[in-house]
């Protein structure tokens, strides 16, 4: 039986492994080749040591998209955080019509990406847009949205709190797991709504809003689409996001060695970012299992 | 609960214990349902002014304050919309690649979340760890030399690059989904396997009969993520797909909104398009879809 196991566990996890070896690890070797050479496709790459790292630090560009990166992360993941978990606290409820509740709120996170843009390019048209329609109704000031410097990113935030369907969904689960006696604990000792939420959902909710906070961390350090076909990193550079603009030298500019330099810093970057955020986790995710594992 | 606390609690002073809790539950039964309403509002919003936009004549569009009901019902856009590109040829490459995909991943995870979780072999954890460590890494980092992978193998404008890694457990993304099972998978009661091996099963005999069967709503988690996925997948057909007979619905609506920047109503009639399959798809598993999550505690 020992055997068996051996060989059918290997056998079964085989198409992994292999995925893993091919999709994985060889493209990541290969990338860190690259990433000391100097190639254009075509030519055949030539060793420059660490001469693109060193670009990096005076290639203006790269700051601005890591700038542009960053503050879209410091703004989409707190507010989609906030009302992901707002809505599935209000979605753990049990109110009538409860999967229909659900399917609303998640239906624009099956919008396709590209079907997403199309749809907010129109609703952040300056003149008969969606957004600056209400406002003006509302005897409010318009903004220029996308087609502005300083609303650009701003506006790109609001859209992607939109798409808050899947942390949403996470949270859900989260909550479903909170176990029932510790409710009934607090309102045995007569506390109300708001000392269980405090008491009970918040600390027992910890691990999962960290897990929502890493994984929107990193996810938006890696968006692409908006900057695509929405605002080609204009205006002025204002949205030129990271993986943006190494998409833009390694397959409009040719610079494959320079795209895979930004690639292994964005790798770094991310590693350092989770990282700390592990290290500060200690301080305020609190797990139940702690003292047993 | 209250059924369970009463009898060891003294009645509280006059006032009976229904009547004290009814109260703060209606309140609490509005509240909750305006929230939802006043939630659901700007969810809803940006569909409504698609769909209004998808059945206007470009002239009723562009009118200030804006009018929410079309006169008359433009039906044509979509109809024109639709024929001034193969829309029917894209949604059919998209089919073909979700299917290929979701068939490759759900088979080769689940198959790799058995051997992780109920088979024993030397080395198994540490390979398993190695796998789930792949997920911090960014996709920037292996999206270039796969390309040129790919280009080594004159495999661009196929759909070899966007349906290949699939049968490999997905690659990359695919480990969370080998993760995601797993921990179903341990949920199984482990005796069911025991006993079939006594009578001489074999492990794919246990996987297909007994694993799998009670999986059912791990598997379509999986294979509602992965069918989304591919589906709103734009920057691999962007990058592996050249001629326009090969598009998706992604990169020909892409393609549709740079050509045809000016005409909102064929704009907004194809994005409606390209949005209807997948929500009516969700709409007929969102029950499972949403139990599955649940059950399988993503959480974690």
């Amino acid at each position: 039986m020992r055997r068996l196991e051996t060989r059918w566990g290997i056998l079964m996890a085989l198409p992994a492994i292999l995925g893993f070896l091919i999709f994985t690890i060889g493209p990541m070797a290969a990338s860190a080749f690259f990433s000391l050479t100097d190639w254009t496709i075509g030519a055949s790459p030539s060793f420059v040591g660490l001469d693109n790292y060193t670009a990096m630090v005076g290639d203006e560009l790269f700051w601005a998209s890591l700038t542009t990166t960053t503050y879209y992360t410091l703004g989409s993941v707190p507010l989609v955080l906030i009302v992901s978990f707002a809505v599935a606290m209000l979605l753990n409820q049990k109110a009538r019509g409860l999967a229909v509740w659900r399917t609303i709120f998640y239906l624009p996170t099956l919008v396709p990406a590209i079907a997403n843009v199309v749809l907010w390019i129109w609703i952040f048209n300056p003149d008969f847009g969606l957004l600056n329609s209400l406002l003006r109704q509302g005897g409010l000031p318009a903004s220029q949205w996308i087609y502005a410097e300083s609303t650009a990113v701003p506006s790109l935030i609001i859209m992607s709190t939109w798409g808050f369907g899947n942390t949403m969904v996470i949270f859900l689960a989260g909550l479903q797991g909170v176990p029932r006696h510790l409710y009934e604990a607090v309102s045995i000792d007569g506390g109300g709504p708001f000392r269980r939420f405090w008491h009970v959902t918040l600390p027992m909710m910890t691990p999962t809003i960290f897990y929502n906070l890493v994984v929107g961390v990193v996810g938006t350090f890696q968006v692409f689409n908006q900057a695509y076909v929405m605002t080609e990193g204009g205006p002025n550079h204002a949205t030129l996001f990271y993986v943006y603009y190494l998409f833009r030298k390694a397959f409009t500019e040719s610079e494959m060695g320079y795209a895979s330099a930004l690639a292994w810093t964005l790798f770094m970057i991310i590693m350092v970012v989770t990282f700390l955020m592990f290290r500060n986790a200690r301080r305020w995710v609190y797990y139940e299992m702690a003292g047993a594992r | 609960m209250t059924a369970v606390a009463a009898p060891d609690r003294p009645r509280a002073k006059g006032v009976a214990p229904t009547q004290g809790l009814r109260r703060p539950r209606r309140y609490g039964r509005i509240l909750l349902y305006a929230a939802l309403v006043a939630g659901s509002i700007p969810t809803l919003l940006p569909f409504v002014w698609l769909v209004r936009s998808a059945l206007m004549q470009d002239s009723q569009m562009f009118v200030s304050p804006p009018e929410w009901i079309p006169a008359p019902f433009q039906w044509s856009n979509f109809s024109e919309a639709l024929t001034t590109q193969p829309f029917d040829r894209y949604f059919v490459n998209t089919l073909v690649i979700a299917v290929i995909s979701v068939l490759g991943t759900v088979l080769t995870c689940s198959v790799a979340a058995f051997s992780f979780s109920r088979l024993r072999w030397r080395g198994r954890d540490v390979v398993f760890a190695l796998l789930l460590s792949g997920v911090m890494l960014p996709y920037a980092v292996t999206l270039i030399p796969t390309f040129v992978m790919w280009q080594e193998l004159g495999a661009l404008d196929t759909i070899a690059p966007l349906t290949v890694p699939s049968w490999f457990a997905g690659a990359g993304g695919g480990v969370f989904n080998i993760f995601l099972l797993r921990q179903f998978f341990l949920t199984i009661p482990f005796e069911l396997d025991e006993a079939a091996y006594i009578d001489g099963a074999s492990p794919w005999r246990v996987f297909w009969t007994i694993v799998m069967p009670l999986s059912k709503p791990a598997i379509i988690v999986v294979t509602i993520f992965t069918f989304i996925g591919t589906w709103n997948d734009f920057l691999g057909p962007l990058l592996y797909l050249q001629s326009e007979e090969n598009y998706t619905l992604s990169l020909g609506l892409a393609s549709f909104q740079s050509m045809y920047l000016t005409q909102w109503g064929y704009l907004m009639a194809a994005s409606a398009a390209v949005i209807a399959p997948i929500i009516a798809l969700f709409f007929f598993l969102q029950r499972y879809f949403i139990e599955g999550v649940t059950l399988t505690g993503i959480k974690n």
